[in-house]
């Protein structure tokens, strides 16, 4: 069985500035994958890489050992892979249901159907519905986005990452800014969320990381210098000296 | 994880629900069929027909601009040229004796515009924001002054004109009297608003919305955000395309008027004066702009100024327009606090008319001197007659205009705090304004 995400020989420069320098990477269908690094290894550019968001300058991604490098983002989207993002970035006049019916419509075969009424489609209603009541928004369903805290803007974007039903799911630090109590709601809703399906995730809080991910790679100047179980990585000398340091000490 | 999610969804529309939708549309219906009995003198009707022309003009302009986030400076260029096509088609069908009748000719300029806009829109929509913003332009300045140069088939500076009675009769309509051309475009644009409605509540109106809001996100539910606008991009051509042709009908002629940027830019007017954010903003914008156009005309010889100040007013004050003034008083009066900023309202009106009152004589007075020095000084503006040349006059206007203005200032002030005690005890009882 090919894996789920595999990254083969990645690089991207920007200019003569290489921010990822042959990364390969292999994520399992059904894996959670925890990308850890400091600041400024390569994270994001990474997801973007993945979602089709940015094209590598050489190498190849491939989804399910299907090439998909260089595609346009609603592609790979189209093939299930689902991404969110580090800065929330939700449709901010919208209310939380069209929010999240948007993503549902592609999933469902809508495309761009402009003779059929939104509010005959049952399934479109019953799948953004049982969504709205997983990531727990029921009681602002009609609230506009931009209007809603920190925390509920994170829920939402979950949201709409998994509403289209990818089985593939990347999110970028979903837990950047919240309180502890936040965290744990988020980890929680993620857990719930995501399970049966691939997650790779980007994170700075390592309880979320070592609570969440069944394998660990961590990422510096653009390169992979170990992957492995949370144990494998706790342990690798390397990985302490170059980033974890004093936080698992 | 079984929660009863069916009960998370808002609820469906119920019978009573769907009555009233309908009722309104029926509501719309009988209204327009009784406004000519009320207004029957020739000079209402005609106005009446430019209104309903320039209201599925402007709300095809607010699929691109309200609905989707696409700034258009060249929508007439749909507009102009299914005005042009359908008086091609009605010569064509005149000539050659074809069995189309004259209520069929809009939907040829709908095709028309509709075609163009297949043409022009994938370049265009490839990206939103300044970049579809500036093609728009360069693409109406390609088209306006192709209308002067190609005579043959825009007719040069004349333009192209027919004769809408000789198309094939129904049912004894000639369509001569302007009556039944008022009960033509009465008619179009009943079904032209409902149908751009009904396009707000489908799969690709709400991702049109959604693209407005977050091109880049869309991309990342599987959606292109290239597609979305240039589907918009198309429906706007299609409905712009049938008012062009109902004002060709109209006036029995198209020239290059129809096409220039003029004409684009009063239709941007209509839209975000109406209130780009309501699907009846831009009825009300056309409404307003259309009565305005043709009023002030008759008032002053600079209503083009009024109407920019008035363009100006709302961009800076009202940015939702006029429908998203009088909506900002929805939560108010649901929650009763709309007694609270009325007193505020009245006693702000006063200094604010007298501010108006000064700038409107001051701005007379230089028009005056700079238009017509040689003129009698006793001139007539808003209905009004005055000395131009009255020192007195020139005293007023100026006490009116920095005195007004002084006194308004603070009287808005007022109203600012009325309106955030009304707001916030609103939102207290939580309908948030």
């Amino acid at each position: 069985m090919s894996a789920a995400i595999e990254l083969r020989g990645v690089s991207k420069s920007f200019g003569n500035v290489a921010i990822i320098r042959d990364i390969n990477l292999s994520v399992a269908q059904g894996e959670r994958h925890a990308l850890i690094g400091p600041n400024g290894a390569g994270k994001s550019t990474t997801f973007n890489l993945i979602s089709g968001y940015a094209a590598p300058t050489s190498g190849s991604v491939l989804l399910r050992g299907e090439v998909i490098s260089g595609l346009p983002p609603h592609q790979i989207n189209r093939r299930g892979l689902s991404r969110s993002f580090q800065v929330t970035n939700v449709f901010a006049n919208m209310s939380v249901w069209e929010n999240l019916r948007c993503a549902v419509l592609w999933a469902t075969g809508q495309r761009y159907a402009f003779w059929k009424n939104i509010d005959n489609l049952p399934e479109v209603r019953e799948r953004t519905a049982q969504i709205l009541v997983d990531i727990n928004l029921t009681e602002r369903r009609d609230v506009a986005a931009g209007l809603l805290t920190y925390a509920e803007q994170r829920a939402l974007e979950i949201g709409i990452t998994v509403a289209g039903g990818a089985d593939v799911i990347l999110l970028d630090e979903p837990t950047a800014g919240m309180s502890h109590a936040e965290t744990e709601r988020a980890v929680s809703l993620i857990r719930r969320l995501t399970a049966g399906r691939t997650l790779l995730i980007v994170e700075h809080d390592m309880s979320v990381v070592f609570g969440l991910a069944d394998r660990i790679s961590v990422l510096v100047y653009g390169q992979i210098i170990a992957s492995g179980t949370p144990e494998e990585i706790r342990g690798n000398p390397v990985v302490r000296e170059a980033y974890l340091g004093e936080e698992v000490a | 994880m079984s929660v009863p999610a069916a009960s998370a969804a808002p609820p469906l529309p119920t019978a009573a629900d769907r009555l009233k939708f309908y009722g309104m549309w029926l509501i719309a219906a009988i209204v327009l069929l009784l406004l000519p009995r009320i207004f029957g003198s020739g000079g209402a009707l005609t106005t009446f027909s430019l209104i309903g022309i320039s209201i599925i003009f402007s709300l095809s302009y607010n699929i691109l601009l309200g609905q989707t986030g696409m700034l258009s400076f060249g929508h007439a260029v749909y507009y102009g040229l299914g005005g042009f096509l359908a008086i091609h088609a009605m010569n064509i069908v005149i000539g050659d004796r074809l069995p189309v009748p004259l209520p069929l000719v809009p939907l040829i300029g709908g095709i028309a515009g509709l075609l163009f806009a297949v043409l022009f829109g994938w370049v265009s929509t490839q990206r939103s924001g300044t970049a579809f913003a500036m093609i728009s332009l360069g693409v109406a300045e390609l088209i306006a002054s192709s209308a002067l140069i190609l005579r043959t088939f825009f007719g040069g500076e004349a333009g192209i004109s027919t004769n809408r009675t000789k198309l094939l009769k129904l049912f004894g309509w000639s369509f001569g009297p302007q009556i039944q051309i008022y009960h033509l475009v009465a008619a179009w644009t009943l079904i032209a608003v409902i149908a751009m409605y009904a396009l707000t509540r489908t799969p690709l109106g709400r991702v049109c919305n959604a693209v407005r809001d977050n091109p880049e996100r869309v991309q990342f539910v599987g959606y292109n955000p290239h597609v979305v606008r240039y589907l918009a991009f198309c429906f706007a051509g299609f409905f712009a395309g049938i008012a062009g042709a109902l004002a060709a009908i109209n006036f029995e002629i198209a020239n290059s008027a129809y096409l220039g940027a003029e004409q684009s830019g009063t239709v941007l007017f209509a839209t975000y004066i109406g209130g780009v954010g309501f699907f009846v903003g831009p009825i009300v914008g056309a409404i307003f702009v259309t009565l305005l156009s043709l009023g002030l005309s008759d008032l002053t010889q600079v209503w083009q100024l009024y109407f920019g100040l008035i363009f100006i007013a709302v961009v800076l004050f009202a940015p939702g327009g006029l429908t998203g003034l009088v909506m900002m008083h929805r939560p108010l009066l649901k929650a009763a606090t709309l007694p609270k900023v009325i007193p505020s309202y009245l006693v702000a009106l006063p200094p604010t008319l007298a501010m108006i009152a000064g700038l409107v004589l001051s701005i007379e007075t230089i028009v005056h001197y700079t238009v017509n020095p040689g003129d009698d000084p006793h001139i007539r503006a808003f209905g009004v007659g005055f000395d131009a040349a009255s020192r007195s006059i020139w005293a007023l206007a100026a006490v009116l205009l920095v005195g007004g203005f002084l006194v308004a200032r603070k009287t808005w002030q007022w109203v600012a705090h009325a309106w955030d005690d009304a707001a916030s005890v609103a939102r207290e009882k939580g309908r948030p304004a």
